[in-house]
């Protein structure tokens, strides 16, 4: 199962209550503000280190570029709206408003 | 199971009131119970409140939505889950809650949600 | 059944398997990305040749097809960017009408190709498709 996370950790639990509820493998994508998660340094980089032992983590590109964020935590893959829709192809999805 | 027969988990988020996210999404709820669907609903987060017991709407001018998750039983909605973690980190209990759940931990939750054809997040 | 990816060849290629979509859009245009990242979504993935069946508009979602939509010129119209979809692609826009009525949405001012719905023909969007994609906030 894709789960899909679109707010900031900053200003939601959202990225906090996914993370609980992810099973080993689920791959994981961040979008629109969700990207400021995965922005390398930030206070959350341990908590995405930790996720990534058991779960693939990518970056939507286009929003990583809309917002300036050109350094994220290391692994994590930026993919366009073609890799999300191949993402989608493959797994059911779970998208944590 | 038949092939037509969807398994949709609907999960509650927000607390009640402050956005109409709740009160929309019970109605989504209420309506998709009718199409005989392997329908469940988890309570998560912030989503725990809409459940808690003793909610007055008076003084607010809004409907009080609260016992109709009472209700959901009699639309065939028995499969209620409530996140103990989050129950827990808010200071509340079983008994502060107006509905019988089943209490589960978020792995459990977790697993069940992959079994799912459908999850909407309200 | 996805296959097994050989070398040299690509996965996507040996293992491409199209999927019918439904998607949920649950805020309202311009006032959060939601409906953008929907609409670029369904266009990457109509481009891949899978299906998008639906766009189902709920909560403030509703007013992403009014056909009074007037953004300045040198902005997207989200309006009529769901209008071509729906024209172009067969896509159908659907407004939920218990969620239009609260907040003024009537049927002569959805888009051309957008119609109002009730909550069941979410429940078939669901049922008759491989994904269903929410976006909102």
């Amino acid at each position: 199962m894709l789960h899909t996370i679109n707010t900031s950790p900053f200003e939601s639990p959202a990225m906090e209550e996914c993370i609980r509820f992810v099973q080993p493998g689920d791959p994981v994508l961040f979008i629109e503000n969700g990207v400021y998660a995965v922005q390398n340094g930030n206070r959350f980089s341990d908590a995405i280190a930790a996720l990534q032992k058991t779960s693939p983590v990518y970056a939507l590109q286009p929003d990583l570029d809309a917002r300036g964020i050109s350094s994220v935590d290391a692994e994590v893959k930026g993919i366009g709206y073609d890799g999300f829709v191949d993402l989608v192809e493959a797994h059911q999805v779970n998208s944590w408003l | 199971m038949d092939d037509n027969v969807k398994k949709i988990m609907h999960v509650m988020r927000r607390a009640p009131h402050g956005s109409i996210y709740t009160y929309e999404g019970l109605e989504m709820i209420l309506i998709m119970a009718a199409y005989e669907q392997d329908l469940s609903v988890a309570f998560i987060g912030d989503g725990v409140y809409a459940l808690k017991k003793n909610q007055n709407t008076d003084g607010i001018s809004m409907k009080g939505f609260a016992k109709t998750f009472m209700a959901l039983d009699g639309y065939d909605v028995e499969k209620l889950y409530v996140d103990r973690v989050s129950l827990e980190e808010r200071g509340l209990t079983e008994d502060d809650l107006l509905v019988d759940v089943e209490l589960l931990d978020s792995a459990e939750i977790g697993r069940r949600m992959t079994e799912q054809d459908v999850v909407i997040h309200h | 059944m996805r296959g097994t990816a050989l070398p040299g060849f690509s996965a996507t290629i040996l293992n491409s398997e199209k999927v019918k979509i439904g998607i949920l859009l649950k805020e309202g245009p311009y006032n959060h990305q939601a409906a953008d990242t929907a609409y670029k979504f369904a266009e990457a993935a109509i481009k891949k040749g899978h299906t998008v069946d639906a766009v189902f508009l709920y909560n403030d979602g509703v007013i992403n097809a009014t056909n009074l939509t007037d953004p300045p010129q040198d902005d997207r119209n989200i309006a009529a960017r769901w209008s071509e979809m729906a024209k172009e692609h067969g896509v159908e826009i659907l407004a939920c009408i218990a969620a239009s009525k609260r907040r003024g949405i009537t049927d002569d001012l959805m888009i051309e190709g957008g119609s109002i719905t009730g909550l069941g023909t979410l429940t078939d969007i669901a049922i008759r498709n491989d994904r269903l994609l929410t976006f909102g906030d």
